[in-house]
């Protein structure tokens, strides 16, 4: 093989011979026995500090209090810096003193291995592959295409038991254990129902049109989602709570009236300049929240889709393509704010069925 | 291969060892081996050779952030409770104390603030993922940039592309699980996602959610996904990832001594299993010093989740960034039609082009294979510059990325730079196509152009820096020739192949089965290599060699300086010398 031979290159036509490996070169350590002493005792040292690191990690594992103080040193909490600084320096010095030894004691000659073709010999795959004939031969798997197909089929239709199975994870999207227009069930239904009262989101108080300066931004839930039965528990806790607020949420926002571009048959959705509009974004579902005042422009923090308020809550910027939908607003006797009916359609992200 | 250990530092002991009398570990090994009989197979695994270089120092990171990873998970799973039940809050942490959250929210307080170690553990672990996942993304371009993915080595690049997209699906899993307002915002969105897949979105949606959003099964199934399902399925196909990597054994860079035939390195042991072994504990200290001393993903400043509310900013973890990235940017497309209604604006920067973007990746292997033609194993790397269209192919693909990471955080862009997000979001929109083109161009004249300097340097030597001035006054820098080892190693390349396309019609005149795709991967070949500079022939390089020694010659320093007085008109310049005579 004339990749054997030094005064020939590897390869025809290669311009330059193998040089060969260069030689070995003795490290201050294989030939200074105080440098070796000394690089002993370095990595020894490596792991007599790791040792009182670790001692140290216990240490402050039983002297920090967590919880209270988790504030303290710059918020970062006194017991998490030291067991994190203790424990990654025990954890380093070991790391670098095996390394060190590895380095400076361990033999560095380099070691030629030889490779072989990733595929069998020859005789191995021919063997092989003479098993493998002879066994499907004789199995007959195929000359009798009659089994083989029907067993394919049986094998087949056992994905349909798998498949089945999970049907039980949720309920159909449009099946009457989901769809329940009057509470607020299926993905087109809310809270909001004709009189249902508007309340700020935080307190459940109802809200007078005249309690918003122009310019101000409410968040609003319908009155249902802090019903308390007669006990005084709320109606709507846990995951029917999250559900409906997912649904239900939304944003009153007042502005002059003039400024206002009613859509069709929307002029009477509003109250005194006060429009209201789902909180939900039509994208992909964030709440939306962020108002600029002078524009009446509502911007998603998540995808940066922005909402006119003051034209049926448009599309201007973004990668949303509906409209929010706008919550008809009106004033029940005692003065305040109602909604006359629920949404006239699906809030949030758009979806196949939605038409 | 013998060693030669005689001045080896003592600690070693002085001679090799023999198996004359066994050590204790012999001891062990002996009584293993009569029950497992693995002596077969460990003869040449322990000191099987790996060759080294920082570069493949990548995918070990990935290996072992994976490793804390599972401590530092299993710590946590002590305490977490995945649980959607409402309860109050009745912990450590005062802000919110009385606050009614989820059961998962409540535990991943208490981990954070009543288990001594809970906060640095659950620091440590989403640290750790984060490396986890940029190691993969290094460890694979590496291997894409060197040319590692090619034969035998495909099925590797294949299991790696599975890591990874496991990987991400782990990371969503696990930042999911706490029931904090940010995560309950990633998986609000993921909702959306679903419900934008024709036909079948709504009932994704309801069958992963267990009813409308959200439900209060999302937690518990994310759970065993997280800590069960993916795992699982990381560790086999990290066991295979390495598995193949012993059999293969691993590539090495050219270079005197080292072929296509051979590995040059250290053995497993004691070497390497040492420099990886501290390489383990090295990775566990720098997670722990950071879990230690980075805040990451503060729940407790967020809050528990509630589908009202939100704050600005929210990001997801950085390697989900380029998808949201692709969402924000995407023009607000939806159809309806036929009474249904299709949402390309979500559909398609989320669903199709991950997956999309996944697909061609897997692929890139394949492709080349098919359009060099190369049967041929390949275990030495090659310099990125060596192969200029890959090398443009993946930076084109990497400015896709980082353009589209970029556009994910457009709005914290937009109030660190004060710039308009509007005209950002625009121009993003037209530079994820422009940035890659551009990308891919630059990169490619620039990885010709290093390899128009390799040629130099072989040709003509490398710059001595010294700057001479002949006799006639004009300036040149000397070059000298460079090392043989080094000549060797810029030498040590395949010389690239141009398929060219023999004729249309096969020797009867009849068009020639396959004609179409072989002429598809004829001109695909001319745009992978026909601008590569291939390397000199011995011809041209020993007639260069002859040029510079001539040049050399010319351009020596006279034996004394000349002291300029020849040619100032005051003597006759016969008999002077100006250059010494050959």
């Amino acid at each position: 093989m004339t990749h054997n031979d030094p005064n020939l290159p590897a390869v025809e036509g290669d311009p330059i011979a193998d040089p060969g490996l260069p030689a070995h070169e003795w490290r201050p350590t294989d030939v200074d026995e105080r440098a070796e002493r000394r690089a002993e005792r370095q990595v020894a040292t490596f792991f007599g500090l790791s040792v009182v690191f670790a001692i140290l990690f216990v240490v402050a594992y039983f002297t920090f209090e967590v919880g209270e103080d988790a504030d303290t040193l710059g918020g970062f909490g006194a017991s998490t810096v030291a067991l994190g600084g203790t424990l990654g320096l025990a954890l380093l010095l070991i790391g670098i003193g095996i390394i060190q030894w590895a380095r400076k004691l361990m033999a560095d000659h380099e070691m030629v291995e030889y490779r072989h073709p990733a595929a069998s010999s020859e005789e191995d795959r021919e063997a092989t592959l003479a098993a493998l004939d002879a066994g499907l031969q004789e199995s007959g798997i195929g000359r009798r295409p009659l089994v083989r197909n029907s067993l394919l089929g049986a094998v087949g239709a056992l994905g349909l038991p798998a498949v089945v199975l999970l049907r039980d994870l949720g309920p159909l999207p449009w099946s009457d254990d989901v769809v329940d227009p009057e509470n607020g069930g299926g993905l087109e239904h809310t809270l909001w129902k004709q009189g249902e009262r508007v309340v700020r989101d935080v307190l459940g108080t109802p809200i007078r049109p005249s309690d918003l300066e122009i310019g101000d931004l409410v968040n609003a839930q319908p009155a249902a989602i802090f019903e308390l039965d007669e006990n005084g528990h709320h109606v709507l806790e846990g995951a029917p709570l999250q559900v409906a607020k997912s649904k239900a949420s939304v944003i009153l926002l007042r502005m002059e009236p003039d400024d206002i571009t009613h859509g069709r048959g929307r002029e009477n959705w509003t109250v005194d300049g006060i429009v209201g509009y789902s909180k939900i974004c039509t994208h992909v579902g964030c709440p939306i929240s962020l108002n600029e005042r002078t524009t009446h422009h509502l911007l998603c923090p998540c995808h940066q889709s922005t909402f006119d308020l003051a034209d049926s809550a448009r599309v201007v910027f973004g990668p949303a393509a509906r409209a929010l939908p706008q919550l008809p607003l009106a004033v029940d006797d005692e003065g305040f704010l109602i909604a006359q009916s629920d949404f006239t359609e699906p809030v949030g992200p758009s979806y196949w069925e939605r038409g | 291969m013998s060693i030669d250990t005689s001045k080896v530092a003592k600690s070693n002991a002085t001679t090799a060892a023999t198996a004359k009398k066994p050590s204790r570990a012999g001891g062990v090994a002996t009584w293993a081996d009569e029950r497992l009989g693995l002596a077969g197979a460990m003869k040449k695994n322990l000191r099987k050779v790996f060759p080294d270089h920082w570069s493949f120092m990548l995918g070990e990171i990935a290996l072992w952030s994976f490793v804390v990873l599972l401590l530092t998970g299993v710590f946590l799973t002590l305490w977490f409770n995945p649980s959607m039940s409402e309860v109050q809050y009745q912990g450590s942490y005062d802000q919110l104390r009385g606050v009614y959250m989820s059961e998962a929210m409540v535990s991943a307080l208490d981990i954070s603030f009543d288990v001594r170690g809970g906060l640095l553990m659950r620091q440590m672990h989403h640290w750790a993922a984060m490396i986890f996942i940029a190691a993969m993304m290094i460890h694979l371009m590496r291997v894409y940039f060197t040319g590692a993915f090619r034969k035998p080595r495909e099925l590797n690049w294949v299991i790696g592309m599975l890591l990874l997209i496991l990987g991400t699906l782990e990371g969503f899993t696990g930042y999911s699980l706490p029931d904090d307002l940010l995560s309950g915002t990633g998986v609000r969105a993921a909702d959306g996602f679903m419900k934008s897949a024709p036909v079948v979105g709504t009932y994704l949606s309801f069958f992963l959610f267990g009813g409308e959003f959200p439900g209060d099964s999302i937690i518990p199934r994310l759970y065993i996904v997280h800590v069960l399902l993916i795992p699982g399925l990381l560790l086999a196909l990290i066991a295979a990832h390495m598995l193949l990597l012993v059999y293969h054994k691993h590539t090495q860079w050219p270079g005197p001594g080292r072929t296509e035939e051979n590995v040059v390195g250290y053995p497993m042991l004691p070497v390497y299993a040492a420099k990886a072994g501290g390489f383990f504990f090295i990775v566990f200290g720098v997670t722990a010093l950071m879990g230690g001393f980075m805040t990451i993903n503060p729940v407790w400043k967020y809050g528990p989740y509630d589908p009202s509310k939100v704050t600005a900013g929210s990001q997801p973890d950085w390697y989900m960034g380029w998808p949201d990235g692709a969402l924000r940017i995407m023009p607000g497309w939806e159809s309806e039609f036929l009474g249904v209604t299709l949402s390309w604006n979500v559909f398609l920067p989320i669903l199709v082009l991950p997956i999309l973007l996944f697909v061609i990746v897997l692929l890139l292997p394949f492709i080349e294979a098919w359009i060099t033609g190369d049967k041929r194993e390949h275990h030495l790397l090659q310099r990125p510059r060596n192969a200029p269209t890959r090398t443009a192919v993946m930076v084109a693909l990497m400015t896709f990325y980082g353009l589209m990471w970029a556009a994910g955080g457009n709005d914290l862009i937009a109030i660190k730079l004060d710039l308009s997000i509007n005209q950002i979001t625009y121009f993003m929109r037209a530079a994820v196509f422009f940035g890659p083109l551009l990308a891919f161009w630059i990169t490619r004249r620039w990885c010709i152009s290093l390899q128009r300097h390799d040629q130099e340097k072989l040709l003509h030597g490398y710059e001595t820096g010294i700057i001479m001035r002949s006799p006639e006054g004009g300036y040149s820098e000397r070059h000298l020739p460079l090392a043989p080892a080094r000549q060797y190693t810029l030498t040590a390349r395949d010389r690239d192949e141009v398929y060219t396309l023999e004729s249309d019609v096969d020797h009867n005149g009849v068009p020639a089965p396959g004609t179409r795709a072989n002429r598809i991967r004829a001109r695909l070949s001319a745009w992978l290599n026909a601008h590569n500079v291939q390397k000199p022939t011995r011809e041209e390089l020993e007639a260069a060699h002859h040029h510079a020694e001539h040049e050399a010659e010319l351009q020596a320093g006279l034996d004394h300086s000349a002291d300029g007085h020849q040619f100032d008109g005051h003597h006759a310049v016969e008999g002077e010398e100006l250059r010494p005579r050959h």
